[in-house]
Parts: C-alpha cells; sequence; structure tokens
C-alpha cells in the first residue's frame, strides 16, 4: 500500500502543476485554454531539442522551455484571444479559438517535431529500494520540484505585485480596472505566466515519461478533469484536484484491479455525483 | 511623374509577362515530360497523426520513397503501358469514422489499390466501402474475419500477432526457461483482441498465465501505477499486447525501475531509436517482432531503400522493412497480370498463383499466402524476423516465415 502511496502522490503532483497554469488562465480572463496540453508538449520539445539532442545541461533546457512558452503565450494573449475578447460579446468565441489554437499547435509541433515518441537521458539515475516503497531518484526529484514550483507560484501570486494585481484581475476586473490595475499588461503576463507553467512542466517530465506530438489533447482533458475538481479559477482547487486524481489513479488501479478496467469509469461516476452535488468543484470561488 | 509612373507600370507588366512566360515554359517542359507515362494512383488511409503515428508515417514514408524511386527511374511497365506511381494519402487519425471517410475519397478519385487502415476497428470499419466499391485493400489489423471468405478484399500487409506469439513464447519456453507469463494491454480493440490471441496461445503452450486482464488508458504517461500489481505476481515474462511504440520505452521503464528483471516482448513492430530515447539500457533484452528485413538477409536493393527513405525524411523507421512490401507486392502483381490495374476481381484471380522473386530479401519469394490461418491467400508474405533490443539496436533471435 506504501508504494500506492507513493505513486499518487507522484502523480498528484506532477498533474497538479499541469493544471496550475490552465486554471490561473482561466481565473484572469475567463478563457478555457483548450491549448494547455499542446504548450506542455512544446515546451517537452523544446527540452528535447536543447538536452537531448544539443546536450546542454536541463536546467537551460528547463528554462529554455519556461521562456519559449511564456513568449507563445504573451504572443497569444495580445494578438489573439485579446483581440477576440474586445470584439466579440459571445464567450464561446474565445472557446473556438483555444480549440483553433490547440490543432494549430499540434500540427506545427507534429510538423517540426516528427510523429515519434521522443525521450532524453535520465536526469538522475538510481532507484530508492525499501521494504515497502520503489521509487526512482529523478521522480523523487521531479515531485520535489514540482513541489516548490507549486508554492513559490502560490508565494509570487499572494505577495508580489505582478501576483496582487493579477488576483484582482481575478475577483473583480472592472473594479481592478478603476484602482488602477492595467489590466492588459496583467492580462498578458498571467496567460504568459499560465504557458510558462505548462512548458515548464512538459520540459520537467520529458525526463520521465518522453513526449510525442498526440499528446496535447489528452493531457488538456486530464487537466480539465483536475480543475473540475477544484473548482475553476482557484489555485488551491487546481493543486488539490491534481493530487486527488493523482491519488484516485493509483489507489483505483490497485484495488479495482481484478474488476478489469474500470479506475477511469469509476473516477468519472464519482466525478458526475460530485458535480451534481457540488458543480463549482471543491472551492470553486474566484480568488480573494 | 505621369510618365514615370506609366514607365514603372510597364516594367512591372513586362516583368509579370516574362514570369508568366517562365513558368509556361516550364510547365511544359514538365508536362511533356510526363506525358510520356500514364498515372497509376495507390491510396493510403491510415494514421500518421497521436501516439500511434510511427505505424502510418511509416507506411506513408516507405510508400512515397518507393514511388519516387520508381518514378525516377522511369516508371513501372505494366502490360503495354509505363505508369508513374501517385501516393494519395489519407491520416484517419485512428478513428474508424474516419478511415470510412478516407476509403470513400479513395473510390471517389478512382483507385483501386489502398495500403491501410493500421488498426483493427479502422480495418473492419472500410470493409463495407471496399467491397462495394470494388477496392483491394492491405491492412495492418489482425481480425481474421477480415481475411477469411467471404471476405475477399482485405490482405493482412505482415506477420499476424497470433502467428508470431506461438512462435515467440515457445523459443523463450525453450530456450529461456519461461514459465509464468503476465500480458497488459490498452483498452482499446486492437491491443485486447491481440491480448486474447496470446493468453490462448500461451496457454496452449502450457504456459501458467498469472496476468490476463489487465490494461491501460490509451493515453497513460506514467505506467508505474498500472505495472505496481503485476510486478508484485513475479512473472517470468511480460508481454506488452499490441504496444504502440509511443508506450513500449514507458512501460519498459516502468516495469524495470520497480525492480522487475524478467523478460518483456510484444508482437508488434517497434521503434529502435524511440526505445533508445525513452528506455535506455533498460530496454536491452525487450523482444519484439521487428521488421522484416536483417542486415543478413538484406539485398542490396533493401539497403539502396533504406539510403534513400534516410535521404528523403532524415531517419529510417524499423517498421518500413515490412511496409516497404505493400506497394511492390500491388505493382508486382499488376505486373503479372495488367488486366487486373482496373478489375480487382482479375487481382484476386493472380493472387492465388503469383510468384515473383522478392526483391528486398535474399532467396525470398513474393506470393500470398495464409491458407492455415485464414483458408484463402489474403496475407502477403514478408520474413518474420523476431529481434532483441540491444544497445541502441535490433538484433535477431530468429527469422520464421508464415504459411
Amino acid at each position: 500500500m506504501e508504494q500506492v502511496i507513493a505513486n499518487g502522490l507522484y502523480l498528484g503532483a506532477q498533474y497538479a502543476l499541469i493544471a496550475l497554469g490552465l486554471t490561473l488562465i482561466f481565473a484572469l480572463m475567463n478563457v478555457l485554454n483548450f491549448a494547455h496540453g499542446q504548450m506542455y508538449v512544446l515546451g517537452g520539445f523544446v527540452t528535447y531539442s536543447i538536452y537531448g539532442q544539443l546536450k546542454l545541461p536541463f536546467v537551460i533546457a528547463l528554462i529554455c522551455s519556461g521562456v519559449t512558452l511564456a513568449i507563445v503565450g504573451a504572443l497569444m494573449e495580445k494578438f489573439l484571444f485579446r483581440t477576440v475578447i474586445r470584439r466579440s460579446k459571445r464567450e464561446e468565441s474565445t472557446m473556438l479559438l483555444a480549440a483553433a489554437t490547440a490543432f494549430f499547435l499540434d500540427a506545427v509541433v507534429l510538423l517540426l517535431f516528427g510523429e515519434k515518441q521522443r525521450g532524453v537521458p535520465k536526469i538522475i539515475s538510481g532507484v530508492f529500494v525499501s521494504d515497502r516503497v520503489i521509487l526512482p531518484y529523478d521522480r523523487i526529484l521531479v515531485g520535489v520540484v514540482a513541489i516548490v514550483m507549486i508554492a513559490t507560484f502560490m508565494l509570487f501570486m499572494q505577495y508580489s505585485k505582478p501576483g496582487r494585481a493579477m488576483r484582482a484581475l481575478a475577483q473583480d476586473r472592472i473594479a481592478a480596472q478603476l484602482m488602477g490595475v492595467k489590466v492588459e499588461r496583467y492580462s498578458m503576463i498571467g496567460f504568459a505566466l499560465g504557458a510558462m507553467l505548462a512548458g515548464i512542466v512538459g520540459g520537467l517530465l520529458v525526463s520521465i515519461t518522453g513526449v510525442n506530438s498526440g499528446i496535447g489533447g489528452p493531457i488538456s482533458i486530464k487537466a480539465f478533469l483536475m480543475v473540475m475538481i477544484g473548482g475553476a479559477g482557484v489555485v488551491g482547487g487546481a493543486i488539490a484536484g491534481g493530487f486527488i486524481l493523482g491519488m484516485m489513479e493509483s489507489v483505483g488501479l490497485t484495488v479495482l484491479r481484478a474488476y478489469g478496467d474500470i479506475t477511469y469509469l469509476v473516477i468519472f461516476a464519482l466525478l458526475m455525483i460530485f458535480l451534481s452535488i457540488r458543480p463549482h468543484g471543491l472551492m470553486g470561488k474566484p480568488w480573494g | 511623374m505621369g510618365s514615370e509612373m506609366i514607365n514603372r507600370r510597364s516594367t512591372l507588366k513586362s516583368l509579370a509577362l516574362g514570369a508568366v512566360s517562365l513558368l509556361a515554359i516550364a510547365a511544359g517542359g514538365t508536362f511533356s515530360a510526363q506525358a510520356e507515362n500514364k498515372m497509376l494512383k495507390i491510396g493510403f488511409v491510415g494514421v500518421t497523426s497521436g501516439p500511434a503515428a510511427a505505424w502510418g508515417t511509416s507506411n506513408v514514408r516507405s510508400m512515397q520513397t518507393r514511388a519516387d524511386w520508381i518514378n525516377e527511374t522511369g516508371g513501372v511497365k505494366i502490360g503495354d503501358d509505363t505508369y508513374n506511381i501517385t501516393i494519395v494519402t489519407f491520416d484517419d487519425q485512428k478513428d474508424p469514422k474516419r478511415a470510412i471517410a478516407g476509403m470513400e475519397k479513395m473510390a471517389q478519385e478512382g483507385i483501386r489499390y489502398v495500403v491501410g487502415p493500421n488498426v483493427d476497428d479502422g480495418a473492419a470499419a472500410v470493409r463495407p466501402v471496399a467491397e462495394s466499391k470494388g477496392i483491394i485493400y492491405f491492412p495492418y489489423a489482425f481480425p481474421k474475419s477480415l481475411y477469411v471468405a467471404p471476405a475477399s478484399n482485405a490482405v493482412l500487409g505482415m506477420v499476424a500477432n497470433y502467428q508470431s506469439g506461438p512462435a515467440i513464447y515457445k523459443y523463450l519456453k525453450e530456450n529461456k526457461g519461461v514459465k509464468r507469463v503476465a500480458f497488459i494491454a490498452a483498452n482499446e480493440s486492437d491491443p485486447l483482441s491481440q491480448r486474447d490471441s496470446g493468453v490462448a496461445a500461451a496457454k496452449e503452450l502450457g504456459l501458467e498465465v498469472v496476468a490476463e486482464t489487465d490494461t491501460y488508458q490509451t493515453d497513460t504517461r506514467d505506467f508505474t501505477p498500472v505495472l505496481t500489481p503485476i510486478m508484485q505476481l513475479k512473472p517470468d515474462l511480460l508481454v506488452l499486447s499490441g504496444v504502440a511504440p509511443a508506450n513500449a520505452p514507458l512501460l519498459i521503464r516502468a516495469a524495470r525501475e520497480l525492480g522487475y528483471e524478467g523478460l518483456i516482448s510484444a508482437e508488434t513492430a517497434q521503434d529502435a531509436t524511440v526505445l533508445q530515447e525513452g528506455a535506455g539500457e533498460l530496454a536491452n533484452g525487450f523482444i519484439s517482432v521487428g521488421g522484416a528485413s536483417t542486415p543478413e538477409i538484406r539485398t542490396p536493393m533493401m539497403e539502396e531503400f533504406i539510403d534513400r527513405y534516410i535521404k528523403k525524411f532524415g531517419e529510417y523507421n524499423d517498421e518500413s522493412n515490412t511496409k516497404v512490401y505493400a506497394l511492390e507486392y500491388i505493382i508486382e502483381t499488376l505486373k503479372a497480370n495488367p488486366k487486373a490495374i482496373d478489375d480487382v476481381e482479375e487481382f484476386k484471380k493472380t493472387m492465388d498463383t503469383f510468384s515473383a522473386p522478392n526483391p528486398y530479401a535474399k532467396n525470398g519469394t513474393l506470393k500470398y499466402v495464409g491458407m492455415t490461418s485464414f483458408g484463402q491467400k489474403r496475407q502477403v508474405s514478408v520474413p518474420m524476423v523476431v529481434t532483441e533490443f540491444k544497445d541502441g539496436a535490433f538484433q535477431t533471435l530468429f527469422v520464421g516465415e508464415v504459411d
């Protein structure tokens, strides 16, 4: 059972990190970013190219993934989402734009990096073995990095000036504007930050699970699942959703093994019941 | 000012006319060169995007490489006419609905011979279209119903898992002392049907099957939770039924990191680079059905095909050792019976007696097989190469043949 819990905690940490960027963009702009998974994939391929192909240090590759995606996110916000939000009164316009962006990024990634699964050398070799738990050191490292990044992100949102401005935006866009918050600037920073998180987690996990051009869609769906559990637009909710999903997956795959592949069936059934009772998720309210 | 503008306009007009004339001359030259040969369109309907994209992409790239090569050397003579080959492709995204749309598209274009689809449900879905529109297709899918009468338009393009599986298990039982086997498959039709036939074959050989219902979602990225309970059963052999090339290294790595020291095998073709990048030395010893070629049995023509493929696409895929064959079988059968070029019934008649030298394997023969498995010749004969992965490359364990 200890192994199952360790697996769940590790999965939860990586899931939470994936969901953070998605929920941030939703909170700031009310945009369901369907391209979140594709941003993760792009981040993974940047790290693959720099660390796996050019053989530069992993940390540099990870920074490049973050910076590349931050730029992509900022450009997307400035030239696509901002324009559509300004011109369209219908909320689904941004959803359609996000879906189109996802397909576009899918095609770009396929063209640039090909169809194959790609992986990089392990960042740390070796496996921690005890009587009850077996955990490779690289997973332990990635789990710790994920938790440190989540903590850093929360501190940034809580205490930094841009963090406070973004929280204000998420609470009430018009009030924030009246209080002197530069809405456009912080929307762009928020979108870039969300995309950067997707890129970094993609880069981080390429060392464990590799990356291929077709995984963007499923990753987006899983991220939405976590956000729905925790409550859309709430950072704490995304983290809780990530850990809950990770733990449910790990426990379900062991406990329900005898009944076939019903783990996700059970998870979805529970989610439906849960959402009918708490449609806003666990912490479903804006920040503040 | 006015005359300057007129001058500029007439200069621009002259330049445009010149460019159009040059294009016309160039196009005329091209048309006159191509006018000598007729065009033979061969279709492809299969998956070239998503996690299983490597399967279809290796098909398309093999077909395009071979078609370019044929066209470059003057085309192929079928009967009294010489043809250039044009490959028409359709990505079905592993979706049966799109596969049907793809096959409909091929029919609309008047295409009689199609390679693909790559998976079971896609191949089953296109059957009514292929049969009603008179198309012969070469799926990489294993359901016997596609190849057993009354079905007659599908020709299996590779060795099926129920043909390779028993051979692999027998080899491992006799040579590596395997007694306990565990199966794991993705929760979708192809891997599940491959798992079921693998389980049956293992039981028939007297092996103890310790896990036969374990599955994983196709979009799984971390296989540690899935494999944890199976590893506790301590099998001698872990079979990754129908595993996609993208998932194989992840499964191998997760199993090894959980301390598994037994053998791991798959009956689907894999990619050496993907295994090396994803699992590194942890993939050493992994057994799979390789592409239908090894350095020992390869002809110079196969070597040239690989060179051309690498020049065109940058990186070779071991699966293309098998995927190169479908187009070759279509062309050689048409050469044997030119009437089949627009009459698939003629093609079917020829399949029963067709035989030609295998240009890709030493001492090999191109012929249709499948009598034992399907009761009729609805399978291309390709060498069944079982390989073991070692230090970034596949090494041949043994080479077999299907009758």
